[in-house]
């Protein structure tokens, strides 16, 4: 705006809100610059580089093993991330249970799960056969793995897919039982589907947060072939005194994350085409 | 869950010819009564249009007649079945008739066509293909075949309330119970839907129809029920009911409806309710033409 249109009526000093807020940004874009030039000055290239990304330990890491370090994070993720969905639903059907000691019980397991550290579960759950001699999990280690953050993340699941249910409204289980479906049969072909699609976002952000919770796999005492990402970028990171590894298995997350994100994204748009 | 096993109750007087029977039916929701002892037969083949004000609980008696609302007492005979015995298989009764809803409510996650096919393929294990080709016969009938693919969001308010009609019939049904069906639809796409609800009541499908749309009800309708404050007021033939109705209330109400800009002063203008598009020789011409399955 040019100085005309306040000339007169307005006090000079007293600047209008438009010209307020043009000047506050120039503010933001100084500080920025400044804090960027400070930076350039003062950080050393070189040692950042070799303390984070040097190149001889970047083939060293990516050589021995990173590809079945990935493959296990995913692995385990997903697994817990299927026990999840399933016992979350079922908690969630408890909590909308007609009878009343379902929703206690499945209230009770809910606060308790949500209250109590994944670390220690995790550590209980690897306590398991040692505490019950004999007690092994199939598919050991990963179906102690599954198990238990399965069982946590249900605790979180349970209240988003009870959420999405009471979403769904009430005039599709009035249409669905119209149509002479049983409850169950409107619950399972009408509401379910209906009730991930609009929790897909929440659920994703759920598996988003199991992907890095599965780095705390580390505590159970793994043999090298069931190495996710954080055990393997560390122990290489501890021989070598230098942190490239682990830059490179955080990266490695960002690769399974990140795609994720992209998909909510477009199953959203797709939902809303949908609905 | 329901027991498959049970047979439903009869009773024994049976009569063929009348398709609902309703007994002294009560409903209250809390403290407030909402029906309060309702009494009435629709015979086979007979279009029934409920009409009365907001809050007269003629939704309420539809959605008992189906069980949608748990009547707090009194008996509702489906085809001679009784839908309100504690022993009743209510889930197998409900396929017997359709229902559509004023918001539609149909299935958003499923295609038009999945919407028309999943009640015959989930609840009668009728296989895919044949239900899909049934289906899409229904939708030809309601002008809709070639949007069968499309999703519920994609079709405009009358197309989804045509498409909901489609689906009401694919359980093969003896009768169709609409609650308001087009109060939820802009004004230009009313007459869309009434017109396939037209050439349905000429095929001789049983309707149960609450609506507001008066020159639809005295157009289609073999009797018009009024209904205010939970009792049925009046009933008879639509000219009677409609075009000279006894009670002093239905006139108000008619007053209201047909003249909504007028200053009303409970007084009805002989001149307003005569509807010219509903005209009674076009009524009659087209009534008397009746065959099932030719819809």
């Amino acid at each position: 705006m040019t100085t005309t249109t306040q000339a007169g009526t307005v006090p000079r000093k007293k600047l209008s809100p438009r010209k307020r807020a043009q000047r506050i940004r120039w503010i933001q874009y100084a500080i920025l610059a400044a804090v960027v030039v400070l930076l350039i000055l003062t950080v050393d290239g070189r040692q950042v580089q070799s303390v984070f990304f040097r190149t001889d330990l970047i083939q060293v890491t990516l050589t021995s093993g990173l590809p079945r370090a990935l493959l296990n994070t995913v692995f385990y993720t997903f697994g817990a991330f299927v026990v999840g969905v399933t016992l979350g639903t079922l908690l969630a059907l408890m909590r909308l249970s007609q009878v009343a000691p379902y929703r206690w019980i499945a209230s009770i397991y809910i606060e308790f799960f949500r209250g109590v550290p994944a670390l220690i579960v995790l550590l209980a759950f690897g306590l398991l056969s040692v505490a019950f001699p004999g007690l092994r999990f199939p598919l050991d280690p990963y179906g102690t793995v599954w198990t238990a953050l399965g069982m946590v993340s249900a605790a979180y699941m349970a209240e988003t897919i009870r959420a999405g249910i009471l979403a769904v409204p009430k005039g599709q289980v009035e249409a669905a039982r119209a149509l002479g479906m049983a409850s169950g049969m409107a619950m399972r072909r009408i509401v379910l589907p209906q009730a991930f699609r609009i929790i897909t976002p929440p659920l994703t952000n759920e598996l988003i947060l199991l992907t890095k919770d599965s780095s705390l796999v580390y505590v159970l005492g793994l043999t090298a072939s069931a190495f996710e990402l954080t055990k393997f970028g560390r122990d290489i990171s501890n021989s070598n005194g230098n942190l490239t590894p682990l830059v490179i298995a955080g990266f490695c997350y960002l690769l399974i994350t990140l795609p994720l994100t992209f998909l909510v994204r477009r199953m959203e748009a797709k939902a809303k085409k949908a609905r | 869950m329901t027991d498959m096993t049970t047979t439903p109750a009869r009773i024994p007087t049976g009569d063929r010819r009348d398709e609902i029977q309703i007994y002294d039916l009560h409903k209250s929701f809390g403290d407030v009564e909402v029906l309060k002892g309702i009494s009435l037969t629709v015979h086979s083949g007979e279009v029934v249009c409920v009409i009365g004000p907001s809050g007269s609980g003629k939704s309420t008696l539809l959605r008992c007649v189906n069980m949608l609302e748990e009547p707090t007492s009194g008996r509702i005979f489906i085809i001679n079945e009784e839908i309100t015995d504690p022993d009743a298989d209510v889930d197998a009764i409900r396929t017997k008739m359709g229902m559509v809803f004023q918001s539609f409510n149909l299935f958003p996650h499923l295609t038009v066509l999945q919407n028309c096919t999943i009640g015959p393929i989930a609840v009668k294990r009728v296989p895919k293909a044949e239900a899909e080709k049934q289906a899409l016969d229904y939708l030809d009938q309601v002008g809709l075949k070639h949007r069968a693919d499309a999703f519920p969001a994609q079709l405009s308010g009358g197309q989804q309330q045509r498409v909901a009609i489609a689906r009401a019939l694919t359980m093969d049904v003896e009768m169709v119970l609409f609650d308001e069906p087009t109060s939820a639809l802009d004004p230009e796409l009313v007459g869309d839907v009434l017109d396939v609800m037209r050439r349905l009541a000429e095929t001789g499908m049983t309707m149960m129809v609450v609506t507001h749309e008066m020159a639809f009800a005295r157009e289609v309708a073999d009797r018009v029920i009024f209904m205010d404050g939970g009792v049925v007021v009046e009933e008879g033939h639509p000219d009677q009911v409609i075009g000279n109705p006894q009670h002093e209330r239905t006139r108000t109400f008619l007053d209201r409806v047909l003249n909504p800009t007028h200053v009303h002063t409970g007084e009805l203008d002989p001149t307003s309710v005569v509807d010219p598009a509903a005209g009674e020789a076009d009524a009659e011409a087209e009534i008397p033409q009746r065959t099932r399955g030719l819809f």
